[in-house]
């Protein structure tokens, strides 16, 4: 490996995430095949769907015998944060229609928290692409391993791969969490997650606690009006 | 297995992520006023953080994954790199589950 990929901070978080997420998509690919997808089906989800927390939800409610009218609702409620992250990579989502759509199709938890992590522009897109080839590479792969091995290849959560992820998603909020509207925004998306937890289907709580960023941005908006209205008369003359 | 489910599952899960992007596209022909969207990833991380290590479906649970968070936590705050903080956690819930 070259010197100055390895010394690159963005490719190296993009490759651990990547490795990370591949252990995952093993386990996806065992689950997916014990639901009674087969191989073909199982990849054609990891590549067109691309949503690994909405894949996972699917095949196991399809696997625990809730039918596809029982697992669609809950694997969409899932993939709906994926919106609000699109609309948050404004900008960041460059490049003409082809591109953008191209880029669309791999908008989610990770993509974009390395994006926002990033202080410049460049930056957020390059972390955004490269994050996604690591990211699409990594989960198709495992993918593919885990519906061909099938059954007995141990459980993530005794490697405790379970709590890398939100491990990782702290890493990369960190960076983000400057200022004190950015922590009471963080500290009421969490209290507005935590608080539906046992009263919402699971996916709910996360598209919710998007909710903790209304009054900041309220606020913003009627800062700039105000600035706005101050700068009017100096306009008129 | 039929396909429809898989096709259904692709093509909305596809069309949530271009609803946000095509929203985001027209908010900034439409107004001037740069809105700072970026705010919104911060609740729905830490979000993410809280509901991955403090909850299974729709219990709340205090497992292994609370003490790996807070290993963490401290990493992330001493600015440790990334691939530490990752191994860290996962090697702290490991040797827990190991052990209890």
């Amino acid at each position: 490996m070259p010197s100055d990929m390895a010394n690159d901070p963005i490719t190296r978080n993009a490759v651990s995430i990547g490795v990370a997420t591949a252990v995952y998509a093993v386990s996806f690919g065992v689950l997916s095949i014990a639901a009674g997808f087969s191989v073909a089906q199982t990849c054609v989800m990891s590549l067109v769907c691309f949503t690994g927390a909405s894949q996972l939800t699917f095949v196991s409610v399809i696997g625990a015998g809730g039918g596809v009218a029982g697992a669609l609702p809950p694997a969409l409620l899932l993939a709906g944060r994926n919106a609000l992250y699109a609309l948050s990579l404004r900008g960041v989502l460059s490049g003409t229609v082809r591109k953008r759509a191209l880029r669309a199709q791999v908008v989610v938890d990770e993509t974009t928290a390395m994006a926002h992590a990033q202080s410049t522009l460049a930056a957020k897109r390059r972390a955004f692409d490269l994050t996604a080839l690591c990211l699409f590479t990594a989960w198709n792969i495992g993918t593919l391993l885990g519906a061909l091995a099938g059954r007995g290849l141990g459980n993530p959560r005794d490697y405790g791969l379970d709590a890398v992820f939100p491990a990782v998603f702290l890493a990369l909020l960190a960076p983000q969490l400057r200022g004190p509207d950015a922590m009471r925004v963080a500290a009421a998306g969490a209290l507005i997650a935590l608080a539906l937890v046992p009263i919402a289907p699971a996916g709910l709580p996360i598209i919710a606690s998007a909710l903790g960023a209304v009054p900041v941005l309220l606020g913003a908006g009627r800062r700039r009006s105000r600035v706005a209205v101050a700068q009017a008369p100096e306009a008129g003359r | 297995m039929s396909w429809w489910p898989v096709f259904v599952l692709c093509a909305s899960a596809y069309a949530l992520k271009l609803i946000g992007l095509v929203v985001g596209a027209r908010l900034d022909s439409e107004t001037s006023e740069r809105w700072s969207l970026e705010i919104v990833v911060v609740p729905v991380l830490a979000a993410l953080i809280v509901i991955q290590t403090f909850s299974t479906g729709q219990r709340f649970v205090l497992d292994a994954r609370a003490p790996a968070l807070l290993v963490a936590a401290v990493l992330a705050w001493r600015k440790a790199p990334f691939v530490v903080i990752a191994l860290a956690a996962a090697a702290t819930a490991a040797l827990l589950r190991l052990v209890g």
